[in-house]
């Protein structure tokens, strides 16, 4: 079984391109769409890297970052951010929240699967 | 505007009316002839002792020379130097000669200077507008996601050969709805941009549109003193100069306030009696049992030819935003930023509700008298359990103006905005003023 990797996305079609390439690479792929209890589901489901979106209903991708960050179990977990932001406040905002990686929307497939494996090793 | 209206031409063109040599002029006002010349040509402004004999002397109205002082003209100048960088104090002396002088490149001047202003605040509300405008925001992050999901998508299906059936039938369900939502999102950004296009970036605010349309009906709106809710929105929609939704908005509150204020003090009655008691906004209030705010609205809103002979009249909000402006002769209103923080409108902030009646000068060249009543009211839409909304109201009449009590002892001194104001040592300077001595 490879890798697992959690998507925290609300956007359908996106999550399924995404769980698509993923698994096609060998990935675990698990789904989640809502911001209010991301840091929950990252806590059970323990995951090796986070896919997170910034814009989601309930809470945004920041805040999830932050309270993973303050947690002692996800400090170090892995997080590729994706937002549809690309300025250079959007990158400063993801960095100082504690991104590992920051992508802006739209997205290559390769891009991703080669953040993710350097991210996390094959 | 005509050049006549200047000082020094309107001095020449008064004395060869009345066949006056120069030379005799001047003998009588007690200045040499070659002065009065550079008088009479806009190259030297007389003090306000000079101008008042001269005015003896040719008898013009005392006053009238007060108003040129006043021009819009030169007043547009003023702020244009003030909003200049590094502009010579010392050449702000000349304006009037400048004006005289080179009439049509002071008005080329004062024009790029209100455009300058409007773009500059066009582009404020254009910035504010894409950092905060959460529709925009959303909008564009639509767009972009489902930018990613086909491209996403595409890839999967261009560099896939083996991908399976139901797979494949779900991609391609995938980005026609994607495709559906692209166009759909991507018309509603661009009608929405035409929108903001017509209604933000044109040059004028809405407070502007609105002033402007009244100012076309001499802030006094005949049509509603008997009419009807309907003949507010057929006012508003012969009204070219409220092009924009948000002028269209302000003009209806305003005009529902207008109707308001007509019904409760009609016009026939209202004006008989202020011809009785006079310009009194108390006296009137006391007369019709009406609050003091409405009465100094209806005072300001009568026809020009009926009511006093000129008023002015400003509001602003808690915050000290002049939020509607009625302008008067010689009492110069700042377009854009603060005003004078010794206008009694201000001081009414400070004690809502108590009626404050101020004879106050405004500063200039040729100073201005003129009797002021504020007071500051709850805003019309104060509701319980909310935060204090207020609302201060200011008329102003002339101190000249027809039954305006007589205008004896010390006038407060007051300006338009401290960047334009001669006055020195004001405790409620908030910056200097380019002008290094009186106007």
């Amino acid at each position: 079984m490879g890798k697992h990797a959690l998507l925290i996305e609300d956007e359908p079609n996106i999550t399924e391109a995404i769980r698509f390439i993923l698994a096609r690479d060998g990935w675990q792929v698990s789904i989640h769409g809502d911001g209010a209890d991301a840091v929950d589901v990252v806590a059970r489901i323990a995951p090796d890297i986070v896919i997170l979106d910034v814009m989601l209903p309930g809470r945004s991708g920041y805040e999830i970052l932050d309270e993973l960050r303050a947690g002692a179990a996800t400090r170090d977990l892995p997080v590729l951010m994706l937002t549809a932001r690309g300025q250079e406040r959007d990158r400063r905002r993801a960095e100082d929240a504690g991104a590992s990686r920051f992508m802006t929307k739209p997205f290559s497939n390769s891009e991703v699967l080669a953040a993710m494996r350097e991210m996390v090793g094959p | 505007m005509p050049r006549s209206a200047l000082m020094g031409t309107r001095i020449r063109e008064t004395r060869l009316r009345r066949g006056l040599r120069q030379a005799e002029l001047a003998r009588q006002v007690g200045v040499s002839p070659s002065y009065l010349n550079l008088i009479e040509h806009n190259r030297r402004r007389p003090g306000a002792a000079l101008a008042e004999a001269l005015g003896a002397a040719l008898q013009i109205p005392p006053g009238a020379f007060a108003e040129d002082a006043q021009d819009p003209l030169l007043d547009a100048l003023r702020e244009a130097a003030a909003a200049g960088q590094g502009f010579e104090a010392a050449e702000f002396e000349r304006i009037e000669e400048f004006v005289g002088r080179f009439p049509g490149w002071a008005e080329l001047l004062a024009g790029q200077g209100r455009r300058l202003a409007a773009l500059e605040q066009t582009v404020e509300r254009l910035s504010d507008r894409m950092t905060h405008d959460p529709y925009l925001s959303a909008a564009l992050h639509d767009v972009l996601s489902a930018i990613s999901s086909v491209r996403s998508t595409a890839a999967i299906l261009a560099e896939s050969d083996d991908i399976d059936p139901g797979w494949r039938q779900r991609f391609h369900a995938n980005l026609h709805a994607d495709s559906e939502r692209l166009g759909a999102g991507a018309q509603a950004l661009v009608s929405y941009l035409d929108n903001a296009e017509d209604e933000e970036m044109s040059l004028a605010a809405p407070q502007e549109e609105l002033e402007a349309w009244l100012a076309a009906q001499e802030y006094h709106v005949a049509a509603l003193e008997h009419g009807s809710e309907a003949a507010i929105e057929a006012l508003i929609a012969d009204a070219p100069e409220l092009a924009t939704r948000p002028a269209r908005a302000l003009a209806a509150r305003f005009l529902h306030r207008y109707r308001a204020d007509a019904r409760a003090l009609p016009l026939g009655p209202f004006l008989a009696a202020l011809r009785a008691l006079g310009p009194d906004p108390a006296a009137l209030a006391a007369r019709f049992d009406a609050p003091l705010p409405m009465v100094l609205r209806r005072i300001a809103a009568l026809p020009p030819r009926e009511g006093v002979a000129q008023s002015g009249l400003v509001l602003c909000d808690a915050s000290g935003t002049l939020v509607f402006r009625k302008p008067v002769q010689g009492f110069a209103f700042p377009r854009f930023g603060a005003a004078c923080p010794l206008w009694p409108l201000y001081q009414a902030l400070l004690q809502p509700a108590r009626p404050i009646h101020r004879r106050v000068e405004m500063a200039g060249r040729m100073p201005r008298r003129f009797q002021t009543y504020a007071i500051c009211s709850p805003h019309p839409s104060a509701r319980f359990d909310a935060p204090m909304v207020v609302e201060a109201t200011m008329l102003i009449l002339p101190a000249e103006a027809e039954g305006v009590a007589a205008d004896g002892g010390a006038a407060e001194p007051v300006g338009t905005s401290c960047r334009i104001c001669p006055r020195e040592g004001c405790p409620a300077r908030r910056e200097p003023s380019i002008l290094a001595e009186e106007f």
